[in-house]
């Protein structure tokens, strides 16, 4: 078996799983004020201080979610409700149109159902928003902007965009800009404060954490209108009784990440490189989607001429190699990447996509399995066409 | 005679979400095939959230497939040929109603979809079959040549709907639900004695991609309204419809018309002529044809020369007719032991030797009893 998704999931650390189980015989609604209470609040608080350490934010600035779908919903959602109601003018949304479908999905709701008007920002080749474009869309009506989203690292092509200059392009304006850095938590340097951004979005079973769990990192002048109302907890923006061997593990998961950054971008980088390559050497016309030198150091995607992305993961999958066309799609219908239709890649070409994504377990073995399948397997692929 | 050869195949199970072709992956995966199922996505849903999504009309459906392969335990994937089934069955449909014929879709999809854009990828990808659950039987002769019959139940049958299949696709078709004596009880049964939870899901009957069952409002929206006249056998007019698309030859039902016949006897569809949108009724005896003319042959094995004798099926779920049937210039020309009531064109024809398919064609025109040429 060669498990190249960890995009899509990543194995759990050990240290991770021990601070989950240890937690999950203890009783202990983090709200109460008797002493289970107390000792559960006090877990979640140090995980708070752990997780705010390993992302350079401050503990208040941390909002636990159940992953990072409901984070970026709570930022996109929640802002613009915030910004619109302190200032009925405030309508538009700026957005890049390489987004997760949590952040697209969210904006587009908008759009249908609460009068936003929806701009999607200019992408160069590699799916990066460039800062002279936020400035542009920004200052065609300053007044009339109620928050900007992007994304620190894209899923699907691995490129990185330029946050801490589009987070000073916003604040020229006070346009909060909120960025998904789900994928960049592990792989990049990741400090929400020198980013300068005003909502962060982070989840845990990206790093070596349990499902179910992420956190909205947010300016402690930020007030977005909930998503969920209830018991009042995380500053009010997000009730509901706290996870707390979750919230525990993640922290655990998310200060080894940090930790290992470096260790990660350059061994599992190296690996990443040399999988290129071989892919390359083995189908010269294999197109590497994203930035070739800025991207995720986890992160191979190609395009392959002429071949279904569903071929050439059914033949993968046979032979024990587990990859993705892209992100998941829970319908099971494989569409051209709404990503790379946003980079401007013709959408029949953009139907033989595959991406290989690294991970902390990843080894040598893994390459080998992939160089030695895919000669072959393209091949195959190529003579079943697009249907 | 020998049985369907069992070595281990690579096989590709098509799944629609029903009872009986999860069963169908599941007994040739019981049968020491390596299998993968998959479901076809046949109809773009332009209603779905997801912005710029398309997914099949029936999440439910895929979804329900996706369950039994898991339970299985076979690799899964869904297959997007919406864009072949509109063109090659949908607009077909649609333009065979137009031009006052009644075409019969599941026939069209297994020859052009099934069998076709799903064989052709299957083989391509090093699949050796594609598996689905028809009730029909693929018989290997020691000679290597594959005969297509008649299910062992034949309350079950479907060899009708598989008439269309040449021995190439044949060589690469598996139907394990055919060769075994079994009730659609004794099928949803066995389903749930290997855990799939569609063991008690409904049976579908209509056509797939007509949900709601109804296909004269399916046909108005793509076709119009198209108003015409309604005349008897001498040509008076006797009523009007909506368009003549709508009807087909032997219907009694939903004729509205206001005066009776003269006999006061029931009156049928006879004649749909497109060309000036008048639909022809009259009684139940002028139904009667005693031949007819059909097109577009295909044959399960090499084409018989000279006329023959054999045994017809001139609509799914229908009786047997015996039949002379002779191949000139690429028409089949077929007469009828006895007349037959109500045969509409555009069906197929599936002609059998006993309970071997033999071929099928497309009936293009019939020739009346009532003109007196017995």
């Amino acid at each position: 078996m060669a498990y190249l998704d960890h995009a899509a999931t990543t194995p759990m650390l050990p240290e991770a799983v021990e601070a989950l189980t240890a937690q999950l015989g203890v009783t202990g609604n983090a709200s109460s004020l008797h002493a289970a209470g107390r000792r559960a609040r006090r877990t979640v608080e140090e995980a708070r201080e752990t997780l705010a350490e390993s992302l350079g934010a401050r503990p208040s600035e941390v909002v636990f979610t159940s992953g990072g779908t409901e984070a970026d919903n709570l930022a996109v959602k929640g802002l613009y409700w915030a910004r619109r109601d302190a200032d009925p003018a405030r309508v538009r949304v700026l957005a890049s149109p390489v987004e997760h479908h949590a952040v697209l999905d969210a904006v587009h709701w908008l759009g249908e159902h609460e009068g936003a008007e929806i701009e999607y920002l200019p992408v160069d080749p590699y799916g990066r928003v460039h800062p002279d474009a936020l400035r542009e869309a920004i200052a065609r009506d300053p007044g009339s902007v109620a928050l900007a989203t992007v994304m620190w690292a894209n899923n699907e092509i691995g490129t990185i965009t330029p946050v801490r200059e589009l987070a000073d392009v916003a604040s020229e304006f006070g346009v909060p800009l909120h960025a998904d850095a789900v994928q960049a938590f592990g792989q990049v340097p990741v400090s929400f404060t020198d980013s300068g951004l005003a909502a962060m979005t982070v989840s845990g079973h990206k790093v070596g954490g349990p499902y179910g769990i992420g956190a909205l990192l947010l300016g402690r002048e930020y007030s977005p209108v909930p998503v969920l109302h209830g018991g009042g907890q995380e500053r009010h923006v997000r009730s509901g009784t706290l996870d707390v061997p979750a919230v525990a593990s993640f922290a655990v998961a998310g200060r080894i990440a940090a930790e290992q950054q470096q260790w990660f971008a350059h061994e599992i980088g190296a690996l990443r490189d040399s999988l290129i390559e071989e892919v390359r050497r083995v189908v010269p016309d294999a197109i590497l989607g994203g930035d070739p030198v800025d991207r995720l150091p986890a992160n191979a995607h190609f395009t392959f001429p002429g071949c279904e992305g569903d071929s050439l993961l059914l033949l993968l999958d046979a032979q024990g190699i587990e990859c993705s066309t892209g992100s998941a799609c829970t319908a099971g219908v494989a569409q051209p990447s709404h990503v790379l239709l946003a980079t401007g890649t013709d959408p029949d070409l953009a139907r033989g996509t595959l991406r290989f994504s690294l991970g902390h377990t990843s080894t040598q073995a893994d390459v080998e399995a992939v160089t030695k399948a895919i000669g072959p397997v393209v091949e195959r692929a190529r003579a079943a066409g697009l249907s | 005679m020998t049985h369907t050869s069992q070595q281990p195949l690579r096989v590709l199970a098509a799944m629609s979400g029903g009872v009986d072709s999860a069963v169908a992956a599941a007994r040739a995966a019981e049968a020491g095939h390596d299998v993968t199922g998959v479901h076809l996505a046949l109809s773009a849903n332009p209603q779905s959230f997801r912005t710029g999504a398309r997914g099949c009309c029936t999440i439910e459906d895929s979804h329900d497939a996706r369950r039994a392969a898991d339970v299985i335990g076979i690799p899964f994937y869904v297959w997007d040929l919406a864009d072949r089934f509109r063109e090659d069955v949908v607009d077909d449909f649609v333009a065979e109603y137009e031009a006052g014929r009644t075409p019969n879709p599941c026939l069209r999809c297994n020859e052009k979809i099934k069998f076709a854009a799903l064989l052709d990828k299957a083989l391509a990808l090093g699949f050796d079959a594609v598996c689905t659950g028809h009730y029909a039987q693929v018989i290997v002769r020691e000679d290597g040549t594959r005969e297509l019959h008649r299910a062992s139940d034949m309350a079950k049958d479907q060899s009708y709907v598989l008439g269309v299949l040449d021995d190439r696709q044949l060589a690469h078709a598996l139907f394990p639900l055919g060769d075994t004596l079994t009730t659609k009880d004794e099928i949803r049964a066995e389903a749930e004695r290997r855990g799939l939870a569609v063991a008690k899901k409904p049976d579908s009957h209509d056509i797939c991609f007509i949900a709601d069952g109804d296909t004269q409002g399916f046909l108005a929206k793509r076709l119009g309204r198209a108003e015409g006249d309604i005349v008897d056998e001498s040509g008076a007019k006797i009523g009007t419809h909506e368009g003549a698309y709508g009807f087909t030859i032997g219907q009694r039902k939903g004729l509205r018309i206001g005066t009776p016949a003269a006999d006061g006897k029931p009156r049928y569809v006879l004649d749909i002529s497109p060309v000036n949108n008048t639909v022809t009724v009259g009684p139940a005896a002028a139904l009667d044809v005693d031949g007819l003319t059909a097109i577009r042959p295909r044959w399960c094995g090499a084409a018989p020369t000279g006329p023959g004798t054999y045994t017809a099926q001139l609509r799914a779920h229908g009786g047997e007719t015996e039949v002379t049937a002779e191949l000139v210039d690429g028409t089949l020309e077929v007469t009828f032991t006895e007349p037959v009531r109500g045969v509409a064109p555009g069906q197929a024809i599936v002609l059998y030797d006993g309970t071997r398919v033999v071929g099928s064609a497309t009936i293009a025109t019939t020739t009346r009893t009532a003109a007196g040429v017995a």
